[in-house]
């Protein structure tokens, strides 16, 4: 108990300087890379400034870098968790702290989430000490649009800079809720895509001849600013769709539109159609464990999904939209540990453990085009390195030590301070408020 | 249950026409406590299906009630446990399972779930559970929603090893109804699910929900005090029915008007029907257990009880359970002080606690909630074993729902409800193997004949991935 209170206070201390960049080198670790190949025994992960810039067996150790032994643990790149809602939200039902959803603006695909993101949020900190270190975080669609918004890749590092790419992408739904958004029908939704995505090119040839028609396009000149570069194939647009034809329809969008930098989220029909989807080489961002027939768009609903897609040559990542996105990223782990789980299960496909554990770290990032940047070992990635005291995708393991940009970070949170005050429930001397 | 169907000699049938309990009229005059009307009108038909004789041998055992036997046997016939220990031997005609590296539990008892009143799929359509028209429906019975082609039957059996599940109705209002306890097997009728005698439960609920529900519509309760004000009056109305039925039924006269909300009331003033409150606050559980001395009944268990953790000596004192999840935590301000280690302190208290789901996923995997549950205490220096954490999946849950006789642990006699796990059931890697229910295998994962389909996944894209 006091050991815990000690070791809070000291991580309180450690917030309060700034936090530097460090020179790291984890050495004797059960090396993950991420990148879908088998773990390594015996190896070295070298960050520096905040960089990976070394890593595998026999990697010597540069002069004047900080040496960590991890014992034989196992290492692994931080969780890039594939979609989530981190950051904009701190208690659902709370609506003046929820930033997901803008019911009211006269704007939608212009919108962007940085402002909204509270690296302060208390999901971001329990998070972390579960090991997720980068989130792709995307804003709910409002009224009258399909589109979302813009959202950003954040990083769950404690200080005021939480946004690691800005406006790494448009959100937009597509079947159920796109048809609601979209004036009540699939029809209706499809007529307002591919109506916005003809006078986004019109704004794209003369901009400045669009300012006065926005009422009658349905879009705003901020609107048609931020789908341009969607348009243009420049920025990716991540689609919410859960039915077979709904993604059907959208891989003609893409033919359609030469360019397009397509991303299916959800997918819970996508082994259906996943012929199609590698064919088209469009990346997925799934819901995991969906296996119920949940609604008339999901009837296909298996937790063989993601495993099948992978089989049929899609590149698969784990996200979790509409499954507690705003505060449970940290269940990807559980998640892609289940899908190891489907690999004995007569009848199911799963994924190998290497798979699964690129499942939650570089496939999400290539799946948004950041491969090169995050989600992975790999020289010249963030320095986003996690030291586990077990097998990372079993229950109950717990990162150790947990660095973001290859600065260390804490891993207490309100719930381990909660934890502490009432480990033993009764009153003491004085009131449980006296006890921090 | 069963003095209930003496009374009314509704349950076994008689000279070969359908008894049904309203076949019987009362009796005129003096009729006698608790013949006043019936307690039981739509009486359970579950049947336990065929199983066989069979010995699964060469496993771990946790037995439910913290008990564990490595290298164990467990035996069942006729639908019963008949033997668990080491060194058990087939007579002829057992059918053997070697079970070698594997493990043997108890069927998960979930004491906690809306399948059947909000099914797959979830449209307006089939959802069922909140009858949301006022803050106290007691007079409605959750059996009368369920639907039991809900496909997340299937699924909760299959991957979560789930025996038994008591479907509530939902959390809209202070008195939100009855519940009802099934078997987790695919029937035509609800009756043919439910769970042959087990009580009925009475849902309330605290704090956030219906004070919204009612509040935004301009209407009492719309705050906690609120929500304790409708909750006092209504026992009060409770306390006053009971006395009329009882004094009729001790000395006859003119029947008082039934009222079937409060019939339920008066059941549980006399201890026949449990409440199971939904209730996340600390402070506000404390105001329930006092409210509940007031009127003179007993709270069975607190669901969603995320600061238990909190009064853990408060519930031991009260002889109260609590219902919570591993890790939820955060979508609305009663669920903002959640700590996974809730159970473990309950536990290092000596209170009562278990998990639920509350969740149509979430049920396949109660295992794995209790894995991380166990893990959060082991890390915070409590040494809960697998065999007590099983506790939290098993007879915690049987005992507030009052069937820790019939279910709930391997022991000679009880139901034959056992899950073998293809490995350790606290590892993420691990699956239900065989699950049978009373005996009679239920599902197999080798056999794809032994994996149920309900009528609503026939034809449908999605059938093949059960089958």
């Amino acid at each position: 108990m006091s050991k815990t209170l000690f070791l809070a206070a000291a991580a309180l201390a450690a917030l309060a300087a700034p936090a530097m960049a460090q020179d790291v080198a984890i050495t004797n670790a059960k090396l993950v890379i991420g990148d879908g190949s088998a773990p390594v025994e015996g190896g070295t992960v070298v960050v520096r400034g905040g960089k990976v810039v070394a890593v595998g067996r026999g990697v010597a150790v540069p002069a004047g870098v900080q040496v960590v032994d991890a014992a034989g643990r196992y290492v692994t790149p931080g969780i890039f968790a594939g979609f989530t809602r981190l950051g904009i939200v701190e208690v659902d039902g709370v609506g003046v702290t929820n930033d997901a959803g803008t019911e009211n603006s006269p704007f939608n695909a212009a919108l962007d989430v940085t402002p909204s993101v509270n690296p302060r949020n208390t999901p971001i900190a329990i998070n972390r000490a579960d090991g997720v270190t980068r989130a792709v975080v995307a804003p709910e669609v409002g009224r009258g649009s399909v589109f979302a918004g813009q959202g950003a890749v954040i990083d769950t590092r404690s200080d005021f800079h939480p946004v690691a790419r800005p406006r790494a992408f448009q959100f937009m739904e597509y079947g159920e809720s796109g048809a609601r958004a979209g004036g009540g029908s699939r029809s209706g939704a499809a007529a307002l895509l591919r109506n916005t995505f003809a006078e986004v090119r019109a704004y794209i040839r003369n901009p400045a001849s669009f300012s006065d028609r926005a009422k009658d396009v349905l879009l705003t000149r901020a609107d048609a600013e931020a789908l341009a570069p969607v348009v243009q194939g420049k920025v990716p647009l991540l689609v919410h769709v859960e039915r077979a034809s709904d993604i059907l329809v959208l891989l003609q969008l893409k033919r359609e539109t030469p360019g397009l930098k397509l991303v299916l989220v959800g997918a819970t029909e996508g082994w259906t159609v996943a012929k199609d989807i590698a064919a088209a080489g469009v990346p997925v961002i799934a819901s995991a464990l969906n296996d119920l027939p949940a609604s008339f768009e999901q009837l296909a609903a298996t937790q063989s999904n993601i495993g099948r897609m992978q089989a049929a040559g899609v590149l698969v990542g784990v996200g979790t939209i509409n499954d507690d996105e705003a505060r449970q990223a940290r269940l990807e782990k559980q998640f892609a540990g289940n899908l190891v789980a489907l690999t004995r299960v007569p009848g199911a496909t799963g994924l190998s453990w290497d798979a699964a554990f690129a499942a939650i770290s570089s496939k999400p990032a290539e799946a948004m085009g950041l491969g090169d940047a995050f989600g992975s070992l790999r020289p010249g990635r963030v320095g986003d390195v996690v030291v586990w005291d077990g097998d990372p995708l079993e229950i109950g393991s717990a990162p150790v030590k947990l660095y973001v940009d290859g600065i260390e970070q804490s891993l207490t949170s309100r719930q381990t301070r909660l934890r502490d005050r009432y480990w033993k429930p009764a009153e003491g001397a004085l009131p449980k408020a006296y006890q921090h | 249950m069963a003095a209930a169907c003496v009374a009314l000699t509704a349950c076994g049938g008689s000279g070969g026409k359908p008894a049904t309990a309203s076949s019987t009229p009362p009796a005129q005059k003096g009729p006698g406590l608790g013949k006043g009307y019936s307690h039981d009108p739509y009486p359970s038909t579950y049947r336990p299906y065929p199983g066989v004789p069979t010995l699964v041998t060469n496993v771990t055992i946790l037995d439910g009630e913290g008990g564990r036997i490595d290298k164990g046997a467990v035996l069942f016939r006729d639908g019963k446990i008949v033997a668990v220990g080491q060194n058990l031997t087939a007579d002829a005609g057992v059918t053997v399972i070697d079970g070698q590296g594997k493990y043997v539990t108890p069927g998960v008892i979930d004491i906690h779930s809306h399948l059947g009143d909000y099914p797959s799929p979830g449209v307006d359509a089939l959802s069922d559970g909140n009858e949301a028209t006022g803050p106290v429906t007691a007079d409605v019975w959750a059996e009368h929603s369920v639907w039991p082609q809900d496909p997340g039957f299937g699924r909760a059996l299959v991957n979560g090893g789930v025996t038994t599940l008591q479907i509530l109705p939902g959390s809209a209002n202070l008195f939100g109804g009855r519940s009802v306890v099934l078997k987790n097997v695919y029937a035509r009728t609800m009756q043919g699910m439910k769970f042959p005698g087990a009580g009925y439960g009475l849902k309330m609920a605290c704090g956030e929900n219906p004070k919204r529900v009612y509040g935004s519509r301009g209407r009492e309760p719309s705050t906690r005090m609120g929500n304790i004000a409708v909750d006092r009056q209504t026992w009060a109305r409770a306390a006053e029915y009971k006395r009329r039925w009882d004094k009729y039924e001790k000395d006859g006269g003119e029947p008082p008007a039934r009222d079937i909300a409060m019939d339920t009331l008066r059941g549980v003033l006399d201890g026949e029907i449990r409440v199971q409150n939904h209730c996340y606050r600390a402070d506000e559980m404390a105001n329930v257990l006092d409210m509940a001395k007031e009127f003179g009944y007993h709270v069975a268990a607190f669901h969603h009880a995320v600061e238990a953790y909190k009064i853990a000596d408060l519930l031991k004192a009260n002889n109260t359970c609590a219902a919570v999840w591993a890790d939820w935590y955060g979508f609305k301000m009663e669920s903002y002080d959640a700590v996974p280690e809730n159970l473990a302190i309950l536990e290092k208290e000596g209170a009562c606690g278990m998990i639920h789901s509350d969740d149509a996923n979430g049920i396949q995997r109660l295992n794995q909630e209790v894995a991380k549950a166990r893990a959060s205490a082991v890390r915070a220096g409590f040494d809960v074993s697998e065999a007590t954490a099983w506790k939290w999946l098993s007879i915690n849950p049987a005992l507030a729902l009052g069937i820790a006789d019939k279910t709930g642990s391997l022991k000679a006699g009880k139901m034959a409800d056992v899950v073998l796990w293809n490995g350790n059931p606290f590892s993420v890697y691990t699956r239900p193997e065989m699950v049978w229910v009373d005996g009679a295998l239920l599902y197999d994962a080798k056999d794809p004949k032994r994996r149920p389909v309900s009528d609503f996944e026939l034809g449908q894209p999605g059938e093949g991935d059960v089958k």
